[in-house]
């Protein structure tokens, strides 16, 4: 009788979930439904956006999503790679707890704590040296990477602060699946006369990589769908420019930012079909990256 | 000849072997740079500002010094306890079914999604909230923040009770079965509780995520200038304080901004390192 | 239970040197084992086993790893079917009831049937006290006993384990920072504070020291003229120095089942003299 109550009562918890992400994608699409409906697939494809005669697209907050979570990912994969090798495989045992703790806690850091520290820190610091470096040191002000005046809030701020938030993400789950590649990998390579760099490129890292690039996508789907830092140092700008410091627009920092301030119910609706737009990649991508993690735990098992 | 080659070769492997590995090194020490960056500024900018006028005054107006966050503590505060209220029970309850049901279709389809749902944007939980529970009755509402924010918790809860349930050894389970208890009892008061200080730094970790988030309440608890604990009302909140003094112009607004971030990463820092303590100060069993 | 209970009590009273009568063949069957096969899957582990277990006696199971000794002390008092794609066929017959009766549940028989596993399982969470009393607190209201009983149970369970002297007075302190071999003897003290009618013991002394498998093999010879045991060892010195009657397994069967002294002198069966003798296992 308990036994039997109480297998019902925890799979009702457990149906929550299911029912809570049911409920997230209807709420989310009919909050969008009017503008979808209005401007069709050409919403996404779209680059106007003129609250005064109805007109919208999200053109240049996907391509700024894009671009950003790029940027990041251009950054901070090869460092969380560098750290989780560093963690689990030469970290000396004193500095190891340390360290993993350090960079647990950098994911532990409210979003919005970022962003005050990219604005009034990151985007000045970015204003006056790397900047100018670029433009005069290089001379590269001319080609169109590094186009425009140096306001400081960017398409580069956003990239790097989101660099520095999805780092731990992706050195978790690389440190993970470095410690569930066998011993007896590491240890043919060592019999075969390799040096200790040589078994991590050429037996660990393989090994992994799957699970590695499972934990590159994750930390794209968090840079994808990150709001408060990135609303707080992009500039927030509807439009599409090649230069890294341009200001700009990602589809999460669009809707933050121009929440409060839409007044017609179009307007609202459009927020809402990129919050629509947003939940599909998210979801795409987060599949992505949980079936490649499994899939490493499974070869491991093999 | 042919030796000397080698161990030509075998030198340079060495050095780039050398040379690689210092650089994890260095990635280590560029990793941990904007942390430590991070708090000094947040000690340096905000440390001054935090005083007992902080946690008791309200918010003074634009242009004058002073005033408190007293209101945005207390609406945090109020957002968490509504958010846990809602995550903690379903997330326990999943993750016990998760453990149980191992093998499970159902558990694997469902462990499935809730790690989709954790990967969702918090920005995303906002619109979800606010679509079903601001929009149909026209006003924002502290309620509808603490549901966006426990719906977040809800898989971040899942995911440690399971993995902490499972650290539970069958012997255990086994050893409460052979004395007669059933299996509704065997799990909560022996698994279960075994389990308890596994799951209760998850859901220390899980509260300390929720406590700064920002995008969520925009929709939401959309922040009130004013004393409010009413969960029909918009509530202040601590993150939403930060992000619309960081982005004013005011000196006296940034400086405020950095007392409350200094205040919100305090509390995050308690709250982890209260988790560690629990892990850590119980026998047996724990996250380690 | 109540009545039970009272017998706990009473025999407390009774001052334990009394000498056991050592039960001879003549004693009633207490359980009946009919034809039972179990199953993991489709993997048949215990075959068409048959034999009686006789009240007041230490009925030892021994046989080469892997022969479905655990498997088939799993079965008597219902712990088999907790594991997924388990399953039992046959009888085993308890106080005159087939304890795998549909009318019969699974929870009553592990109450009147205690086991104590392989490893020693003392919950964590709970004192020493605690773990002592975890039967007693799941019962039904009217037959829960009150603080004082339970206090005098658990004392006496303490004793009858030789534990009290050394736990008495940290009753309040965890389970956890006892030795194995008192932890062990804490979990034959747990299963005896709800006075079962038989009590299965899987190999208890697998990982405890000589000197704490001496211990819980006295304690064993001791509690005979108490609680029916059942023991699976894989040490045949060990069947041999406790037990009145001794099973050999071999590839889920039940190769033989007699008196001790005859299994380990005369063994009938060919299989059983090679195994007793050392030719294998």
């Amino acid at each position: 009788m308990g036994d039997r109550a109480y297998r019902w009562i925890t799979t009702g918890f457990a149906l929550v979930i299911p029912v809570l992400l049911g409920l997230i994608a209807i709420s989310v699409f009919s909050a969008g439904w009017p503008a979808l409906h209005k401007f069709g697939l050409g919403f996404f494809t779209s680059s106007d956006w003129d609250p005064v005669n109805e007109k919208f697209g999200a053109a240049p907050a996907i391509f700024g999503t894009i671009v950003s979570s790029a940027i990041a990912l251009i950054i901070a994969t090869p460092l969380a790679i560098g750290v989780a090798v560093f963690l689990s495989e030469f970290a000396p045992r004193w500095v190891r707890q340390p360290i993993a703790f350090l960079v647990d806690l950098l994911a532990a850091i409210p979003s919005v704590v970022y962003g005050l520290w990219g604005i009034l820190v990151l985007v000045p610091f970015l204003r006056t040296y790397v900047m100018p470096f670029f433009k005069e040191t290089l001379h590269l002000g001319d080609t169109p990477l590094f186009a425009g005046a140096a306001y400081g809030p960017s398409m580069l701020a956003a990239g790097s602060i989101l660099a520095i938030m999805v780092l731990p993400f992706i050195s978790a789950v690389t440190r993970e699946v470095l410690l569930a590649v066998p011993r007896s990998q590491r240890e043919a390579a060592l019999a075969l006369g390799a040096t200790r760099w040589e078994m991590i490129w050429d037996a660990v890292l393989p090994y992994a990589r799957s699970g590695i690039i499972g934990g590159v996508i994750l930390g794209l789907g968090r840079a994808l769908g990150e709001t408060m830092a990135v609303t707080m140092v992009i500039g927030n700008r509807h439009e599409i420019s090649a230069s890294l410091f341009a200001p700009g627009y990602t589809m999460a920092s669009q809707i933050a930012n121009e929440f409060s301030e839409a007044t017609t119910d179009l307007h609202v609706s459009s927020l809402m079909a990129v919050g629509a737009g947003l939940f599909v990649i998210t979801v795409i991508v987060n599949v992505i990256a949980r079936w490649l993690v499994w899939r490493m735990g499974r070869n491991q098992v093999a | 000849m042919l030796a000397t080659s080698t161990a030509r070769t075998l030198a340079r492997r060495r050095v780039k072997s050398f040379i690689m590995i210092a650089l994890t090194y260095v990635a280590a020490l560029i990793a941990t740079l904007p942390l430590l960056l991070i708090l000094w500024h947040l000690a340096a900018q905000g440390a001054s500002s935090v005083n007992w006028n902080f946690f008791t005054k309200m918010p003074a107006p634009a242009g004058e010094a002073g005033g408190g966050m007293a209101n945005a503590i207390v609406g945090t505060g109020m957002l968490v306890l509504i958010a846990s209220a809602i995550g903690l029970p379903i997330g326990v309850g999943a993750g016990l079914f998760l453990a149980e049901q191992r093998g499970a279709k159902l558990a694997t389809a469902i462990r499935f999604l809730s790690d989709v749902l954790n990967g969702l944007p918090s920005i995303v939980m906002g619109i979800f909230a606010w679509q079903l529970l601001v929009r149909p009755f026209k006003h924002f509402s502290a309620l509808a923040g603490g549901i966006a924010l426990g719906a977040m918790m809800i898989p971040l809860v899942t995911r440690t009770t399971e993995e902490m349930i499972r650290l539970v050894p069958v012997s255990m389970r086994e050893a409460a079965l052979a004395l007669g208890y059933t299996k509704w009892r065997t799990s909560l008061s022996v698994v279960l509780r075994t389990a308890l200080p596994g799951i209760v730094t998850g859901a220390l970790v899980a509260v300390a995520r929720i406590a700064g988030e920002t995008a969520p309440l925009i929709f939401t608890a959309l922040g009130n200038q004013f004393w409010s604990v009413s969960p029909t009302q918009p509530i202040a909140a601590l993150p939403m304080q930060i992000y619309t003094y960081a982005l004013a112009p005011y000196d006296d607004w940034h400086a405020q901004a950095w007392a409350g971030a200094l205040v919100l990463i305090g509390l995050v820092l308690i709250i982890s390192l209260i988790a560690r303590y629990v892990t850590r100060s119980r026998f047996g069993l724990g996250g380690d | 239970m109540a009545t039970a209970r009272a017998e706990v009590l009473d025999s407390a009273a009774q001052p334990m040197t009394e000498t056991p009568v050592r039960a001879t063949a003549t004693t009633p069957v207490c359980l009946a084992v009919e034809s039972l096969d179990a199953y993991f899957g489709a993997t048949r582990v215990v075959r068409g086993v048959s034999f009686g277990v006789q009240t007041g006696q230490v009925t030892a199971i021994i046989g080469p790893s892997g022969c479905g000794k655990s498997t088939l002390l799993r079965c008597l008092n219902r712990m088999h079917e907790t594991i997924p794609g388990a399953r039992v066929e046959g009888e085993v017959r308890f106080d005159g009831r087939d304890i795998y009766d549909p009318a019969v549940s699974a929870i009553g028989v592990r109450r009147h049937i205690g086991m104590v596993f392989q490893r020693p399982t003392p919950f964590p969470t709970m004192s020493i006290r605690d773990n002592v009393a975890a039967g007693l607190k799941i019962l039904p209201r009217d037959q829960r006993p009150s603080k004082r009983e339970t206090d005098d149970i658990v004392e006496h369970a303490l004793r009858r384990t030789a534990l009290w002297d050394e736990v008495h007075d940290r009753l309040n302190a965890s389970a956890v920072a006892l030795s194995g071999g008192q932890q062990q003897r804490l979990c034959i003290a747990r299963a005896l504070a709800t006075s079962p009618t038989v009590l299965l013991l899987d190999e208890p002394t697998a990982s405890l020291d000589p000197l704490s498998t001496q211990r819980i093999e006295e304690l064993v010879y001791e509690l005979r003229s108490e609680v029916t045991i059942i023991i699976v060892t894989h040490n045949m010195q060990q069947a041999a120095r406790i037990s009145d009657r001794t099973a050999f397994m071999l590839a889920g069967e039940l190769v033989e089942y007699a008196p001790t002294n005859a299994m380990f002198t005369a063994p009938r069966d060919p299989r059983t003299e090679a195994y007793v003798t050392g030719r294998f296992g």
